[in-house]
Order: structure tokens, then sequence, then C-alpha cells
């Protein structure tokens, strides 16, 4: 019954309740788009950098991310890359040669990061072979290098040009190696696509004078979120007090600082638009309560206990707020999957424009579960602290001021 | 048996500027079965005694004891609860729920005292009968005139069949042929369910109808006639 007389109060008002869903709907629409677009745009990031780039876990000697030279590698040891694989979550220990070396060509020369693979493992990680644009891909032994777009485009060089790269080897070593361009890739990443050289790891381990050294592994795992628990369990298995397991939070820390000063600035624009619409939901629950002083009092006079007629009120809230979040998260929740599935890329100028500031030109978006019950969550906690004002009028209600004052 | 037995009531408004003394050391016995109307000047003071006398309101001093039971030192949620169960309530106009229709109304308070659905189908049927609304019983409020609004809402105070009814100025909104038809109606609950109402007015002609006129002045009783 007290469902009944709830449903029916809200249709009483068939236009202002229709409002106040609607309203709630749009917050919700808004909240979740403007979040959606957010987290994916963190997502993305973590992704070009973490998943194809770090790995979403690093191990390497200690003090490698910090200062990051070939003198601070670790030895390849194959026992160590099986004690890694065989880590519940872990698929795969990509092997690395990771260091810096001058790129030139003619009479062009760029920094550039010269990446010692194994070219399979490294497919795996970070799927290479879908990023060549042109030529072959990269065989174990091949003395040749892949070379990014964005620093073929600089050098100008293309697929049978000979690159010269020229580093510091292991312990002061001087390198330099003359290696014909095999294939070009395409990074979404700008930064990875102006300086990436990938090189296999053999001959990388020759340019740099560090046979039977590697600078890191990174491991290709399962699942993201499964990140604290292997880089723990990695841990507990070997000598911390020469190698150490990073995540990537750890790994990143600059990338996990920007995301939060970003996501601050999110959270405020949040608060701004839930602000808004609570008031706009206290106007709604305040005028039902108001013009029922009269039928309250009769309702209490002729025996109904107050606590029914605010369960009554509270489900009027409830439901009007419930429909609000429903619908504005079957609206989001379908648009948001086709752009997560499908991202808006900006062509032509803009585009370039917004790359030639280092970053992808693309708006990405995320279909985290979180998004959205976050949303309910805050509409709910909001309808429950308005509740308070009819729970109280109706606590002080007076039965003979409330029918003669209305 | 008396039903209503009140004591040295009186009741003054201190809200106001100047206190207002509503009622003035009035006692007051209303026994079952009563057709008794209270009557009066304007301000004198008959809304203030059956609000008090209805437990909606608490005397300044004095005491109410209805059916055996004071309500005077109740606790409010208990007090709703013994309004659920002893007293039926018309007021002046308003009185139904809104959004329920004619026959949720009746049964609305068969409801809140947990009636089994089948005893209140069959009492709200028999009432709208002897009201003449049955072909009203899925007629919102709004959907009927004030003197059928007015039955509806002597039906529900019957439903549950409580101690006594206490009604304000049931027919002040009402033309005549209402005015008349409902008090015909609550006559004949009266007889014939042995329903004891309580009733204020100024309108003469229900004043010819009771069977007993409690005449206030200035919150005191000034007369209290018995008549056939
Ligand atoms: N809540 C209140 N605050 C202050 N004074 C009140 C209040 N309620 C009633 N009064 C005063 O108490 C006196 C009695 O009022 P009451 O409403 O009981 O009279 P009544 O006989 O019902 O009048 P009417 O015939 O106009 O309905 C009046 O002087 C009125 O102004
Ligand atoms: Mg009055």
């Amino acid at each position: 019954m007290y469902l009944k007389l709830a449903w029916r109060n809200i249709w009483r008002n068939k236009r202002r309740s229709i409002i106040t869903i609607v309203s709630i709907t749009f917050a919700v629409l808004l909240a979740c788009t403007m979040r959606s677009m957010q987290l994916g745009s963190y997502e993305r990031m973590i992704e070009n950098s973490a998943r194809f780039f770090t790995g979403y876990i690093q191990v390497h000697q200690n003090g490698f991310w910090d200062d990051r030279m070939v003198d601070n590698s670790m030895s390849e040891d194959a026992e160590l890359i099986q004690l890694i694989e065989q880590t519940e979550g872990v698929e795969v220990a990509v092997p690395r040669v990771e260091s810096f070396a001058l790129a030139s060509y003619g009479m062009k020369t760029k920094g550039a990061m010269v990446l010692g693979i194994d070219p399979e493992k490294e497919d795996q990680l970070t799927l290479v072979k879908s990023k060549m644009i042109e030529g072959e891909y990269l065989k174990p032994d091949d003395k040749a290098v892949l070379v990014a777009e964005g620093l073929a485009e600089y050098l100008k060089v293309g697929i049978g040009d000979s690159l010269v790269l020229i580093s510091q080897g292991y312990h002061g070593a001087n390198s330099a190696g003359i290696y014909p361009i095999k294939g070009i890739m395409k990074f979404n990443g700008p930064i990875q696509n102006d300086q990436t050289v990938y090189i296999p790891l053999a001959e990388s381990q020759w340019f740099y004078a560090m046979e039977g050294r590697l600078t890191s592994i990174a491991l290709v795992i399962d699942k993201a979120k499964h990140v604290d628990r292997i880089v723990t369990s990695i841990s507990n298995e070997v000598d911390t007090a020469q190698l150490e397991v990073m995540g990537w939070e750890e790994l990143m820390p600059e990338i996990v600082q920007g995301i939060e000063v970003d996501d601050v600035s999110g959270r405020i624009m949040l608060w701004i638009l839930y602000a808004v619409i609570g008031f706009g939901m206290f106007g709604t629950f305040l005028m039902m309560t108001a013009e029922r002083m009269y039928e309250f009092g009769v309702m209490v006079s002729i025996g109904m206990r107050k606590w029914a007629m605010q369960v009554v009120i509270i489900l009027e809230m409830g439901i009007m707020s419930a429909f609000g979040v429903i619908a504005g998260i079957l609206i989001s929740l379908p648009a948001l999957i086709y752009f997560y599935n499908n991202p808006v890329f900006f062509g032509g100028e803009m585009g370039q424009t917004i790359e030639s500031f280092g970053y992808e030109a693309a708006y990405f978006f995320s279909v985290d579960a979180v998004i959205f019950y976050n949303q309910a969550w805050a509409i709910f906690i909001m309808a429950t602290i308005l509740g308070f004002y009819p729970i109280y009028v109706i606590r002080k209600l007076k039965p003979v001021s409330a029918m003669r004052e209305a | 048996m008396s039903v209503i037995l009140a004591k040295n009531l009186t009741k003054i408004y201190q809200e106001t500027a100047v206190p207002v003394k509503a009622l003035n050391n009035l006692s007051l016995e209303v026994t079952e079965g009563e057709f008794t109307a209270v009557v009066g000047p304007s301000g004198c003071g008959k809304t203030t005694l059956l609000n008090v006398l209805g437990g909606l309101d608490s005397p300044t001093e004095g005491t109410v004891e209805l059916a055996g039971t004071d309500i005077t030192q109740m606790k409010e949620s208990k007090l709703i609860d013994f309004r659920l169960r002893n007293i039926g309530f018309v007021f002046q106009a308003y009185n139904l729920i809104p959004v329920l229709t004619t026959l949720e109304n009746i049964e609305f308070i068969m409801l809140l005292q947990k009636v089994d659905k089948a005893t209140r189908n069959k009492r709200s049927l028999e009432l709208m009968r002897e009201m003449g609304i049955e072909d009203k019983a899925s007629k919102r409020p709004s959907q009927l005139s004030g003197g059928q609004q007015q039955r509806v809402a002597v039906a529900r105070a019957l439903a549950s069949k409580p101690k006594f009814i206490l009604a304000d100025e049931p027919t002040a909104n009402l033309d005549s042929v209402s005015t008349a038809n409902l008090l015909d109606i609550m006559a004949k609950l009266n007889r014939e369910e042995k329903a004891t109402f309580v009733f204020s007015t100024h309108d003469q002609r229900v004043i010819d109808k009771a069977r007993r006129v409690v005449t206030l002045e200035d919150g005191a009783i000034v007369s209290d006639e018995i008549r056939q």
C-alpha cells in the first residue's frame, strides 16, 4: 500500500516529477560521459605507456629505473625468466635492452630510444607487428632495425636506408653501428612515435657491449588489476637486494601524478553538477512536502503512524531518483560502450595541433562499472540527505496546526 | 456506558499576543449511542473541544478519558494508534486522500488496522450501498461532489466500527440538500449500527436533527439539552 501511495503521489504532479526525473537523468548522463572520457583518457595513457611500452610490471637491477644506463643492467638469467613466467598471472617475461642513442642519417641526427628486443616476445607485449606500416618485422638474428614513423620522417629515411647509431655502451665503451632499416612502425603515442628504434636483442647486446646482460624484463600479465599481487609474489621469490620489481604506478609516477591532478578537476566539476541537481531535487521534495501538510494532518489524525508517512515520502523520493539514475545509465551505457569500441579520432589540422602538444588526437571512453555506480551512489546519497527534510517535517507535525495552517 | 469523559478541561492558546482561553473548565460525558451536536457562535470553542476530545490537541488543564482510557498523558505514537483503533474523524473538508479512490479511502483505516481483505471489501461495499455511492467506488475524490466526499469520509470513519465519531462541522461546505442527506445517513447509521456521533455545527437544520444539543459560549457549556 505504501508503494501504491508513493507511486500515485509521484504522478500527482506529472510535470514536476518528470522534470525532476529528467534532470537527474541528464545529470547522470553528463556525469557518466564526463567520467567515461576522463577515465578513458587515463586508461589510454596507462595502456600506451604500460601495456604497450614499459609493461605493467618490470623487473630490473636495483637503481636502473632512477638512472637508466646500461651500467645499471642485470645479467640475462634464464632461470630468473623461467621463475617469473611461472608466477601466477604472468603470461610472458619479455627481456629488453633499453638505452638512448643518437640516430643519424645524412645531415640529420636525433636522439632515439634504442630498444633491444626479443622479436616474438616483444610482440606479445607491445603488439609491434600490428604497428608495422611498411617493410618486414625483425627476426632474432637480424642485423637490422625498425624505426618509428615520426623518427623516420624526421630523418627522411625509408626501407633499406642505413641508419647510424652512436651511443655509450657498458662501462663506458664506445658504441657505434650502422644498420639497414627493415621496417617502419606507427605508434599511437606521439612521443614513442618520434623516438623509437627496435633492434634484435642479441644485436643490441653487441652494440652496447653488454653480452649476457639485460636492462629489464617487462611482463605481460593477465589482468591489469593483478599488478600488486604479482609484484608481491615475484618480490618474494627474487633477491631484492639486487633486483627490483615495479608495478606501473611506480614505473610511471609522472603519469600517476598527472592523472591525480586531472582527476581532482574532474571531481570538482562533478560536485558542481551535483550541487545544481541537488538544489533542483530539494526544490521538488520541498514542495512535495509543503503542499501536503493538510493531508498529512488528516492522515495522522485518523491514525496513520508517522513512520509510515515517512516511508511513503521517502519511497516517492527514492523512486524518482532511481528512475532518473536508471534512465541516465540506460541511455549512457550503450552510447559509451559504442564510443569505447570506436574512439573518436580527430583528423586534419586539429588532430595535428593536438599531436604537436604530445597528446593523442582522439577521445577515448571508459566503460568501467565504477563510473556508473558512482553516479548512482552520488544521487542516492543526495536523495538520502535531502530525505531528512520531510522526515523531520513529519516528525514535528502536529495534526491541528498542520490542518489549520494549510 | 460512557465513551467520552472529559473533566475540567481548560485550553489556553499561548502563542497569540493575548492568550486565548478557548475552553474554560469544561466537563462533558458522552455515552454510547448518542447523536450529539455541539453548537454555539463562531469562536466559542467547538473545534477546540472536538480536537481535545479526539486527542489531536492536549488540554492546558483537565483530563480526557476515552472508552475508559485516560489519553491526557499518552505518548504521541500511542495516541496515534489509539485514534486508529477507537475514534472516527470527519473534518469540514478535504478529508480524503486525493490519490486514493472512494473504495480505497473507505478501506484505508481498516488497512492500517490490518483487517483482512475479504472483511474490508464486504464492509466497504455495505457502507457504500448505505451511502448511495456504490457507483463511485473507483472515482478519485476530485471527481466527487462535496456531499459525496463527505459521505465517503463518514463511511471511512465508520468502517472500522470506532467507539465514537467526531465530526467538526461536517456540513459546513455543503448545500442544503447534501446537508440533509448527510445528516439522514448519519442518523440512520446511529440507529442501525449504534454508532456514536459527536458533531459540531451552527446550521439550525442540523441542530434540529440532533438528539442531544450541547451549547457552548466562551469555552464553557451554557446548556445541555436531551430531546426525543
Ligand atoms: N491555534 C490557535 N491559536 C490561537 N488561538 C486559537 C487557536 N485555535 C483557536 N483559537 C481561538 O480559540 C477560540 C476558539 O476557537 P475554535 O476554533 O475552537 O472556535 P469554533 O467554535 O470552532 O469557531 P468556528 O465556529 O468559527 O469554527 C477562538 O477565539 C479562536 O480564535
Ligand atoms: Mg470550528
